[in-house]
């Protein structure tokens, strides 16, 4: 059943360390079969390089299953590959032919620096996440899960925005490098909930201005949505505008009352 | 050095025993907890949990993790769900319920006093992760949703949509990251831990190396927790996420610690087949599917119909057919082996005849596409992106594939190991599930070792050490742990042989996957012990790692997973050899029932097997901690 792509001509980005310049280097893989997944055959050319004594290209990847966020490439200028809602490790093979010429670059952003060959830095990330994206509730003390009845409709749109994985293709994917769809994926998620409304707004004017420390501003271009392996819909940036205006408003009026 | 395990299991009926440890526990006041450091290590679930919630209470934590970010954990990946006796179902569910299903399940090879409390604290934990935010599907009523698993005959897993995992991960992520940043709980990401260091009988702390420089920094504290999941990897193919290795349990055993049980190893029935010979790893389908999906396989080994083709009569729904009270959702090792052995008898589905039905069609027929859609819609998506089929057309072909370890760290009642100060929670320990684990139960036990024993136990460890020094990283235990390390990593650099460390890892995959599996027997096993020493010799002499030490190295850090792999691979074997009976996920061909079905041995083998490291690791010695039951009575499973 499974096919075999012949003669696939890879660009491939090397840089040795953060401060080097970097170029690519190309490579040619023979021959892979169709069912191999993108990842499955960076582990072929990897296992080939050090056959002939050469340094492996280094990449991040773990779960394998787009779940973990992972793995991050530019593969063909586009973030995570040519298939719609899929992560770079969950793309196949077959979506490729033989002769095909692949380009792999890292996540370009300035938020996001180098660490090695296709490896970047997104602890950007984990700081939005530090300055607000929690709900404080320490262990135990919590009331019984079904106190609060929370209607479907909403525990799904809070579900649809949770999905986030954190894998930084948003950023990569926009020309600014923003990071608006990954922030405000984060605050729809528990804004929408009634266990995140008592931190609502200082989490949203916290998160934003951690996001804007790090990341470029955000104009509208959408490349967000469109890159995003798990759909996240771009209305959570306006939700989050939203609430950020407000929190402006909102926390003034109590700080003045403090 | 030679062993003691004592399990401390506290006096009192079953009942009682958690509620009384609490009220004798020893305590640090809140203002004095400030003064301890503790280490964890691992931010999957279990270690994510306990970080915070030891942060919260206010002692100082750091927290290392290999990923590039603690939210990255394999916790991550489970699909399936949460068990908790909740009852909200009002199907008869209860704590002791959920105890007793619990032992049964583990094939009556767990500590009763241990699963007794994991079914107590089960219901807090949903109420902790709902108040953090957890999106757990809901009822039209705004009500918690319920789906039952494997093993049960309540509804009592709480779910996600199929992204469980990753809603708690996050979630305990979440907790975790405010404590970051209120500066409670430094992090050291992509950070690797290469030792335990032990100081006059005590975990004085642990030794690490930064992945991105290779640098090796010692860190001490007042008591460390290993929380560093499982070691199914050691098959090579597994559900588990690529990185996933058993060194940090691995360097704890050889510091003394003991390792219990390692040939209790999972095989989950529903993963999708093998497609190529360049696959990296498998993926699961989660069980939940089980609860819609019906199995099957044609009755004719030389079926070429395609699935809608083969009419009724004519199919076998292996499961429906041996166990009719539990069908599609007979335990995990038992459906298991019934795919295994369709597949064997060369009744097996697919272009490689090399897995069986899992069928959606009378489900979507029954609860149209909608509904089918909504429960499993992600799921159906990921088969088709890997498996190139459409499941809502043609039934999905599945395959067990290695999943959990039940095995690991040996630990008593207060999850320390028998080290004093190093603790071991969530799969890293062998502690709740005895020889098989129930479906969703892994994300219960994570959760509650971390937010809800450790905190109270480590006190209890704790309290007495008030104002007392503790080595620092000066102390020479610490150097020679340093030395050792970076000579270890040099060396791998320096053997400067022919074969990668991946080849190695598929190799010894390969000799445990076909002896140490999903059956066993004498004479396989001894062959993998015969095998695996020498191949074992040739990693040490044949390795090549290109690159330096010094530097962000994938070989590098692959190559000391590997030699580790390497060493628990022989552990597995013997435990295995020396288990002369069948229960749970360990199945020796020699004791089975005339049907099939695993055969204990209670008067000689209710008791779990931990190992003690002598150096040479075919020769490592075994000790036995007796299980006594005295709340369930040992009886034979039945899921018929
Ligand atoms: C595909 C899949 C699906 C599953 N589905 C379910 C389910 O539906 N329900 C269920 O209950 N269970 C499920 N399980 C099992 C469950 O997910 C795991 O058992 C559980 O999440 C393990 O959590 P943990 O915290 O113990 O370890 P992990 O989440 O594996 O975390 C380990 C942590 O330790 C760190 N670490 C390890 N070694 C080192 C080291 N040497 N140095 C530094 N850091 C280290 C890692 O970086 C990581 O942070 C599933 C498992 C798999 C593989
Ligand atoms: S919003 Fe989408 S693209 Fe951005 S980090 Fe989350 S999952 Fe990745
Ligand atoms: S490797 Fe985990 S999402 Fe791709």
């Amino acid at each position: 059943m499974s096919n075999h792509l012949k003669n696939l001509k890879l660009k491939i980005w090397r840089q040795s360390g953060p401060t080097d310049k970097g170029h690519f280097e190309d490579h040619i893989m023979p021959e892979i079969s169709d069912e191999a997944s993108f990842l499955e055959m960076l582990d072929v050319l990897n296992e080939g390089l050090i056959g002939e004594n050469k340094l492996p290209v280094v990449f991040d990847h773990d779960c394998r299953e787009g779940i973990c966020g992972t793995c991050s490439l530019m593969i063909n200028g586009q973030a995570h590959g040519p298939e719609r809602s899929t992560a770079t490790c969950q793309l196949h093979m077959r979506k490729f032919k033989s002769g095909d010429e692949i380009v792999i670059e890292p996540w370009r952003a300035s938020a996001f620096p180098i660490i090695k060959d296709l490896m970047v830095d997104r602890s950007a990330f984990d700081r939005i996440i530090e300055s607000g994206g929690f709900i404080s509730a320490n262990t135990g003390g919590a009331p019984d899960a079904n106190l609060i009845p929370i209607p479907k409709s909403v525990a799904d749109a809070a579900m649809d925005s949770a999905q986030c994985i954190g894998c930084g293709a948003c950023v990569a994917a926009c020309p600014n490098g923003a990071a608006n769809l990954f922030t405000a994926a984060k605050i729809a998620h528990l804004n929408l909930l009634p266990q995140g409304q008592a931190e609502r707004f200082k989490r949203t004017e916290a998160m934003v201005e951690t996001m804007d420390e790090y990341f470029g501003s955000c104009t509208n271009h959408g490349e967000c949505e469109a890159a995003c392996p798990k759909e996240i819909s771009i209305d959570v940036i306006a939700l989050m505008n939203k609430d950020y205006r407000k929190s402006k408003f909102k926390n003034r009026k109590e700080i003045s009352r403090s | 050095m030679t062993i003691t395990l004592n399990s401390k299991i506290p006096a009192g009926s079953i009942n009682d025993k958690w509620n009384t440890y609490k009220e004798d526990a020893k305590l640090v006041a809140p203002g004095n907890k400030r003064k301890f450091k503790v280490i964890v290590v691992g931010s999957g679930l279990a270690g994510a949990s306990a970080a915070a919630t030891m942060a919260e209470l206010g002692y100082q934590v750091d927290v290392f993790t290999f990923h590039d970010s603690p939210r990255r954990a394999h916790s991550i990946a489970a699909q399936g769900g949460i068990n908790a006796a909740k009852n909200y179902q009002g199907d008869g569910d209860s704590v002791h319920r959920l105890f007793y299903d619990t032992i049964k399940g583990g094939d009556f090879r767990s500590r009763e006093a241990n699963v007794h409390r994991l079914a107590e604290v089960s219901v807090n934990i949903i109420d902790q992760m709902v108040a953090q935010g957890v999106p757990f599907a809901r009822e039209y009523g705004g009500m918690l949703d319920n789906r039952s698993f494997g093993g049960a005959q309540v509804s009592r897993t709480f779910y996600a949509r199929g992204q469980t995992g990753q809603q708690l991960l996050l979630g305990a992520y979440q907790q975790l990251a405010r404590q970051i940043g209120l500066g409670n709980v430094r992090m050291f990401n992509r950070t690797e831990l290469v030792d335990v260091v032990t100081i006059e009988g005590r975990c004085a702390g642990i030794v690490t190396r930064d992945l991105v420089n290779g640098e090796v920094v010692s860190h001490s504290a007042h008591a460390v927790v290993m929380a560093t999941g499982g070691y199914g990897n050691v098959f090579y193919l597994s559900t588990n996420a690529m990185a996933c290795n058993v060194t940090a349990a691995w360097r704890a055993h050889r510091k003394g610690a003991a390792f219990a049980n390692p040939c209790y190893t999972q095989i989950h029935p529903t993963c999708i087949p093998q497609s190529d010979p360049t696959q990296s790893k498998l993926t699961l389908m989660s069980e939940s599917l089980r609860n819609d999906g019906r199995v099957w396989v044609p009755q004719n080994p030389d079926e070429t119909r395609s699935a809608s083709q083969v009419p009724e009569a004519e199919r076998d729904y292996i499961l429906e057919r041996l166990y009719p009270s539990y069908g599609n959702l007979a335990p995990r090792d038992i459906s298991s082996r019934a795919a295994k052995r369709s597949v064997d008898s060369g009744r097996g589905v697919g272009p490689l005849k090399n897995g069986v039905y899992l069928d959606f069609s009378d489900a979507i027929n029954r609860l149209g596409k909608d509904v089918v859609e909504e429960r499993y819609g992600n799921l159906f998506q990921m088969y088709e992106r890997i498996a190139g089929e459409n499941p809502y057309d043609m039934p999905m072909r599945i395959y067990p594939a290695t999943h959990y370890t039940m095995g690991g760290l040996w630990v008593d009642y207060e999850l320390m190991t028998n080290i004093p100060g190093l603790y071991a929670a969530g799969e890293a320990n062998f502690s709740d599930h005895g020889a098989n684990r129930l479906g969703a139960s892994a994300l219960m036990q994570g959760l509650a070792d971390g937010y809800f024993v450790l905190p109270y136990t480590i006190g209890n460890y704790l309290a007495p050490m008030l104002n007392k020094p503790i080595p620092g990283t000066d102390h020479p235990a610490f150097k020679e742990a340093e030395m050792a390390a970076q000579t270890r990593y040099q060396g791998y650099v320096d053997i400067k042989g022919t074969r990668s460390p991946d080849y190695f890892h598929r190799e010894v995959g390969r000799i445990i996957w076909d002896y140490c599996g999903m059956e066993r027997t004498q004479q396989g096993l001894e062959k993998a012990l015969s095998e695996l020493p020498a191949l074992y010799e040739e990693f040490q002499k044949d390795l090549r790692v290109t690159g330096d030490a010094e530097s962000m190295n994938q070989t590098l850090e692959k190559a000391g997973r590997v030699d580790d792999f390497f060493q628990l691979g022989m552990l597995m074997c013997r435990d295995a050899l020396e288990r002369d009976e069948s229960c749970g996920g360990h199945f020796r061909a020699e004791y089975q029932t005339e049907e099939g079905e695993a055969m204990r041995d209670d008067e000689k083998f209710a008791h779990v097997a931990a190992w003690e490291w002598t150096g040479d690791p075919t020769k490592s010695i075994r000790h036995k901690e007796e299980l006594n039951f005295e709340a369930i009575h040992l009886a034979t499973r039945s899921y018929k």
